[in-house]
């Protein structure tokens, strides 16, 4: 169950009865199984929402997704359990304990509240989770004991079957083994022998593993209608968590992912948000988020908010030098680049491209950032060059810019792209003002003439 | 009162004491910027690296870029990143490239205001992902620069803000801050305002001068275009 931060105590209620309550009701006495209304008259302010199994479902499915960074082993236990196989994930992740504080620390940063346990089988480990009980059984010979405590309502057999289980005085597994099998294969059928047997590892209990899709999606419905970033951003963290789980899984990572606020009237407000190379970095996504969030105005509140990244892309491991190499900065170039777009705009952070050309203000062309350069030899070129050439004036035969210009250098004619209507045709100098600045200007040769300011060599 | 005296002149060998007549040398990383008779007068002998330098040009065009052409070119080289955060134009490449400086090490940030320049700067900063960052800041106020020499202070990279003259009488935390002007014989005159030691009363005179301009200081060529053009023209057919 995804806790939040409001106020109130929540509950899912199921035909009038409280199916499932957060710590905050049960602070207040609502248990499972009681009737709404009993929970209502305990906590007024409780907040009671019908059960959604496909929400659930698809909540299952996301944790699955998310889990299959931790084995390749990954099933469902419908409606609320995932088994993971980890006997073969120990050593990778340095032991059980480790394994666990992971899985722990993951689960409660997507806002899950979950039992963890482990057993030689997979029913066993689920039955203890069910029966609440956080225990790791590593033998098989700990396990006829440890399941022969757990009450039988784990069975999950029908109503009926648990009416007449309690009707001869039967609580828990271990009260079940202890009748004869035959009777109680007659009367309540062999199907619950059998459970019991593939708990215990006696009969073989195959399972179909999962397989995450090839995409990425996952939505939160948030518990109010949200109007500030900073609560967008609590909710949205918790799907990036479950996207970098998903992408690790896969050993993959995205370059673009698209998270979508949608609202009660309006269309979806569609957040995308790119990266220079493809990554997984929980919290990197975060702050790209949250740059994007902080910097957007809402239209409407936000019911529910949804991540999506469509291609994944496999991400190459890195090897890391046996020293940290000279000169090279340790801070990451992509995550800067990427920080800085994400608050000024793609077009803001760019590179520059030389290009084989005469006129000058078609040499430069803006590009990404660590493009391919070529190796080209100019003449005197200035540092600065203005967007656009600036007329100045011309005062007895000598140009004129805050005070007469004295020509050092020129002159270097430009004649060049007669091909694309953009051509050109100056006589370029570098002269000096008279506050003993460098500037670059040119005489117009064609038209009307005239002379031109076009850079400062600074 | 018992025991030795405290040796005094063992207090002063201590490397983090520092003599306010003298230049601290030892623990000041650096880059060098190009010009000997600069570094000699920087502590640690170059732009300070994880440091503020402020640049206060008389005017633009003074030779601002020339002054920095040397070390950009040596951290380009290096493989090292250099920011340009809200330049005032576009930094032009050619210029750049004569100048030695690696072109594909250059990233241009434009911002719209003034704010987004020092946010942009500070993130180039924190990251430490660059080998120097340039910023144009309009109007910074002290505790802004202040929050920008400790984002500095995190990496290693010099840190160079331009900025406008009228300001060299205001507090700054800038490790560094100098005044360029112009000299008689056409060379860049470097006034040290302020420097991690003794204030210097000198000011510098460094030779940046662009090569087309070399040899042509202060007379007034009368006939500029056809002789110096021929001349350029033998000069690149040798060249080449």
């Amino acid at each position: 169950m995804r806790g939040w931060s409001t106020p109130e105590p929540f509950a899912v209620e199921e035909r009038h009865r409280v199916f499932a309550c957060d710590r905050k009701a049960l602070a207040r006495g609502v248990r499972a199984g009681m009737a709404v209304s009993a929970a209502l008259a305990l906590a007024p302010r409780l907040r009671v929402v019908p059960r959604d199994p496909a929400a659930e479902t698809e909540a299952l499915l996301g944790v699955s997704g998310w889990a299959a960074q931790f084995s390749p082993g990954v099933a469902l236990e419908f409606p609320d359990g995932v088994l993971l196989e980890v006997s073969g994930s120990l050593k990778l992740f340095g032991g059980l304990e480790p394994l666990l504080e992971r899985l722990h620390r993951g689960l409660a940063e997507m806002g899950w509240s979950a039992t963890l346990a482990g057993a030689p089988t997979p029913r066993a480990a689920f039955w203890l989770a069910l029966a609440g009980k956080r225990e790791f059984i590593d033998s098989v010979a700990e396990l006829e004991a440890a399941l022969a405590a757990l009450p039988v309502g784990v069975l999950r057999c029908g109503d009926g079957t648990l009416e007449a289980l309690e009707a001869i005085g039967v609580r828990t597994l271990g009260e079940l083994r202890a009748l004869p099998r035959e009777g109680v294969a007659r009367r309540l059928g062999q199907e619950l022998l059998d459970k019991i047997d593939r708990a215990l590892g006696l009969l073989s209990d195959p399972r179909n593993f999962f397989i995450p899709p090839a995409r990425f999606r996952a939505a939160i419905e948030l518990p109010a209608e949200v109007t500030q970033a900073e609560a967008l951003l609590f909710a949205a963290r918790r799907l990036i968590v479950q996207l970098c789980g998903f992408l690790a899984a896969r050993s993959g990572g995205v370059q673009r992912f698209v998270l979508g606020l949608r609202h009660r009237d309006r269309a979806a407000t569609e957040v995308a948000i790119g990266l220079v190379a493809p990554s997984r970095d929980i919290e990197h996504f975060t702050l790209l988020a949250r740059e994007r969030l902080f910097s957007l105005a809402l239209a409407e509140p936000v019911r529910e908010i949804t991540l999506q990244a469509d291609d994944v892309v496999p991400l190459a491991g890195r090897n890391l030098g046996l020293l940290l190499e000279e000169g090279k900065a340790a801070g990451d170039w992509e995550h800067l680049v990427e920080r800085l777009r994400a608050r000024l705009g793609t077009d803001a952070v760019c590179g520059l491209v030389l290009r084989a050309e005469h006129r000058p203000e078609h040499v430069v062309c803006v590009g990404e950032p660590d493009s391919k350069q070529l190796h080209l030899d100019f003449g005197e070129r200035p540092f600065w060059l203005l967007a656009r050439p600036k007329r100045i004036a011309e005062i007895g035969a000598v140009p004129h810019h805050e005070g007469p210009l004295e020509l050092l250098a020129g002159p270097e004619r430009i004649e060049s792209g007669w091909w694309d209507g953009d051509d050109v045709a100056r006589d370029y100098f570098v002269a000096r003002m008279q506050n003993e600045a460098l500037v670059w200007i040119y005489r117009e040769r064609r038209g009307e003439g005239g002379w031109y300011l076009h850079g400062v060599f600074a | 009162m018992a025991g030795t005296p405290f040796p005094f002149a063992a207090l002063l060998e201590r490397p983090d004491i520092w003599r306010g007549d003298s230049l601290s040398r030892t623990g000041t990383p650096a880059v060098p910027s190009g010009f000997p008779e600069l570094d000699a007068e920087l502590p640690g002998g170059g732009w300070p690296a994880g440091a503020l330098t402020e640049v206060l040009p008389a005017h633009e065009g003074i030779g601002e870029l020339r002054l920095l052409g040397p070390a950009l070119a040596a951290l380009s080289n290096r493989g090292l990143r250099l920011a340009w955060i809200s330049p005032p134009h576009l930094p032009y490449a050619p210029a750049l490239a004569a100048a030695g400086i690696d072109i594909a090490m250059l990233v241009v940030v434009r911002t719209t205001s003034p704010i987004e320049t020092l946010w942009a700067a500070e993130q180039a900063l924190v990251s430490n992902a660059c080998g120097a960052v340039l910023a144009w800041p309009q109007g910074a106020k002290y505790a802004e620069l202040r929050r920008l020499q400790i984002a500095a202070e995190g990496g290693r990279a010099p840190a160079f803000l331009f900025r406008s003259p009228q300001i060299a009488g205001e507090p700054s935390p800038a490790a560094l801050r100098i005044a360029l002007g112009t000299a008689a014989a056409g060379g860049l005159a470097v006034h040290v305002l302020k420097r991690r030691g003794a204030p210097l009363a000198r000011s510098l005179l460094l030779p940046a001068i662009p090569p087309a301009v070399r040899g042509k200081n202060h007379h007034v060529d009368r006939h500029p275009a056809a002789p110096a053009a021929a001349r350029d023209f033998l000069a690149r057919l040798v060249h080449a």
